[in-house]
């Protein structure tokens, strides 16, 4: 049966990582992290090609990506923003900034997106960035100790030049630490 | 401010230190490696590691070589090893650390790890978010085949070890050990029940050892400068250094690597720098969100295993937050509600329903809609999860709701009474440069 989204080169990928594992089923999750990085996010359809490919039935697939937070259900923006509010951060702060970069993007959390497709916020709980805060994360990358400004130059760069150098660097802190 | 020799750190913290190979065994990386695969005998590993009285850093606290004897001898097929990497304890930030800037120190120590119970397959479980951290990981790996420490026939032992790097996706849950073996064969991160346990069905129903990052990262060097040598640091019941992510409202965030059993008034005054803005403290979570809070009165509970415990705390995973005199006990023990109700992975009752009654409880107190008997039947709810799930989430799941309502049962009453927060300008304007 033919993959109905996933290309040939997503298929291999999946395949290559077969010899870490004793079965194939070990293999969903990088599956659909492979599969999630193809197509932006995790349609049924997707999820089918998972299955087809791993020989597992469907609802093992969607039972493991309804489970995990990171794997999207709903499309997301090119740049979907995760950001902290657990306690930490909140302590100093994570509340009056989420409330600057909604304003900022003129969306709210969970669903939307900005009209050009370029941002979707989710609040996540912590991220193991809880000395920097407040904290986000955006695709790939870590974006700490924010202020307004701060966040306002991330988006300008991601919009012009698609990264950041505000992303953070290999942590330490507070030998890091950024006055 | 006193300054103590590390352990961990010491590489990291080297001018122009980058966490390569040639850095690393520019510094005697891997001779510790190299000592035992050509001959040490894996009876003589545990028992350095037993003596040496090393703990797991990842929460529990279970001595490690004790752990690893666990795992049954001449038991026919594969065992596995499986490095905990999901830091996820809210106010835990330390094997971020650790890994991102000296990845070979813990593939060393999961190396050693490997041959003392006999695994030729190791899994690096990393939280979903670490996304830097999985590449420099999978970096060194492949660092460390091209330089023949990881592969076949190690240093000519004949004993050969795989570590592959498997990434979460977003659970809180999958840094419970067993969640963690289920998360890696491909199935929703839900612990297990107990017994069975792991040293004898893991991974694949084969014996299985789950070492925290931190922990790992610490056998190089109990087998390089000896058991006596580590057992040196700290204090006899909780021997080593141990790493204390420091945030909250302190001048300097930041993790510190320093003996187990200094006060937490060092801890938070000395090495932290103190309170920000000159503002009193009111409240410590001494080892992670699943710990009890404490309170100024704590300030001189010294941070080993043993004290916090006999405090009403736990060390937990290391993370110590700090709130100050302008934070509300009430909006905080939401939020860490609300974490936990987000992250209970559903397979127990008493731990799905009962977070989300505390919840709804908490909610209504902190918008001014609560009752008097609401603070009984908090209380009541929460003695009714305790103990009562299969993993430690329930017990957690509670820790913050029965310890402020210990320490702070004024501020309980005063949202109720008052039909509102008294603190509630404070923490909305509350914002940090």
């Amino acid at each position: 049966m033919a993959l109905q989204v996933l290309s040939q080169q997503a298929k291999a990928a999946i395949e290559a990582e077969f010899p870490k594992y004793p079965d194939r089923r070990s293999v969903l999750l990088p599956a659909l992290w492979i599969a999630q990085r193809e197509v932006g996010w995790l349609p049924e359809t997707a999820m089918l090609d998972v299955a087809q490919i791993l020989n597992l039935s469907p609802v093992q697939v969607s039972d493991v990506a309804t489970f995990y937070s990171m794997y999207h259900l709903k499309p997301v923006g090119k740049y979907h923003i995760q950001f902290c509010k657990t306690l930490s951060c909140a302590l100093v702060g994570a509340d009056a900034l989420l409330a600057h970069i909604k304003t900022r993007l003129g969306i709210a959390v969970g669903g939307e997106l900005t009209p050009d497709g370029l941002f979707s916020i989710g609040l996540v709980e912590c991220l193991a960035g809880c000395g920097s805060g407040p904290m986000m994360q955006i695709n790939s990358d870590y974006y700490e100790y924010l202020t307004p400004q701060k966040v306002d130059q991330i988006f300008d760069d991601l919009k012009v030049f698609g990264q950041s150098a505000l992303a953070s660097r290999p942590y330490r802190i507070p030998l890091a630490m950024v006055s | 401010m006193p300054v103590y020799e590390k352990i961990l750190f010491a590489n990291m913290e080297r001018p122009g230190y980058t966490g390569a190979l040639s850095d690393y065994q520019q510094t005697g990386g891997y001779t510790a490696m190299a000592k035992v695969f050509q001959g040490m005998p894996p009876a003589d590993v545990i028992d350095a590691v037993k003596k040496s009285g090393l703990r797991g850093r990842g929460g529990a606290g279970f001595p490690t070589g004790v752990k690893w004897g666990f795992i049954p001898k001449g038991h026919p097929g594969p065992r596995y090893l499986c490095c905990n990497a999901d830091e996820s304890e809210p106010g835990t930030f330390k094997d971020r650390q650790l890994i991102e800037n000296d990845p070979h120190q813990m593939l060393e120590g999961m190396a050693i790890a490997c041959w003392a119970i006999g695994a030729h397959v190791a899994y690096v479980y990393i939280r979903g978010e670490f996304i830097r951290g999985a590449e420099i990981i999978q970096r060194a790996i492949d660092e460390a085949v091209a330089a023949g420490l990881l592969g076949r026939n190690l240093f000519g032992s004949g004993f050969d070890l795989d570590i592959y790097v498997h990434r979460g996706a977003g659970a809180y849950i999958c840094g419970e050990e067993t969640a963690l073996l289920e998360s890696i064969e491909g199935k929703r991160g839900k612990p297990r029940i107990k017994p069975p346990f792991p040293a004898m069905h893991g991974l694949y129903q084969a014996p299985t050892v789950i070492n925290n990052v931190e922990t790992l990262c610490n056998v190089p060097h109990i087998i390089n400068r000896g058991a006596e040598w580590y057992a040196s640091f700290g204090t006899p019941k909780s021997p080593g250094t141990r790493i204390f992510s420091v945030n909250g409202h302190v001048q300097r965030p930041g993790n510190y690597e320093v003996p187990m059993g200094i006060t937490l008034r060092e801890m938070i005054f000395e090495h932290a720098g103190g309170m920000r803005n000159g503002k009193r403290l009111k409240a410590i979570i001494p080892g992670g969100a699943s710990a009890p809070f404490f309170t100024e009165e704590h300030l001189d509970v010294r941070m080993d295993f043993e004290s916090i415990a006999a405090a009403g705390s736990m060390l937990g995973s290391g993370g110590v937050t700090v709130m100050d005199e302008d934070t509300c006990m009430v909006w905080a023990a939401v939020n860490l509600l609300e974490f936990f109700h987000h992250e209970s992975c559903g397979k127990c009752t008493p731990c799905r329903e009962g977070s989300s009654w505390l919840l709804k409880i908490l909610h209504r107190i902190d918008a001014g809609r609560g009752r008097e008997e609401d603070l009984e039947l908090l209380t009541t709810l929460s003695h009714r999860i305790e103990g009562m799930t299969v993993c430690a989430f329930g017990d957690a799941e509670v820790a913050p709701i029965l310890s402020t309502i210990k320490h702070f049962r004024d501020e309980y009453v005063a949202h109720i009474r008052e039909r509102c927060c008294p603190f509630r300008a404070n923490v909305h304007l509350a914002m940090a440069h």
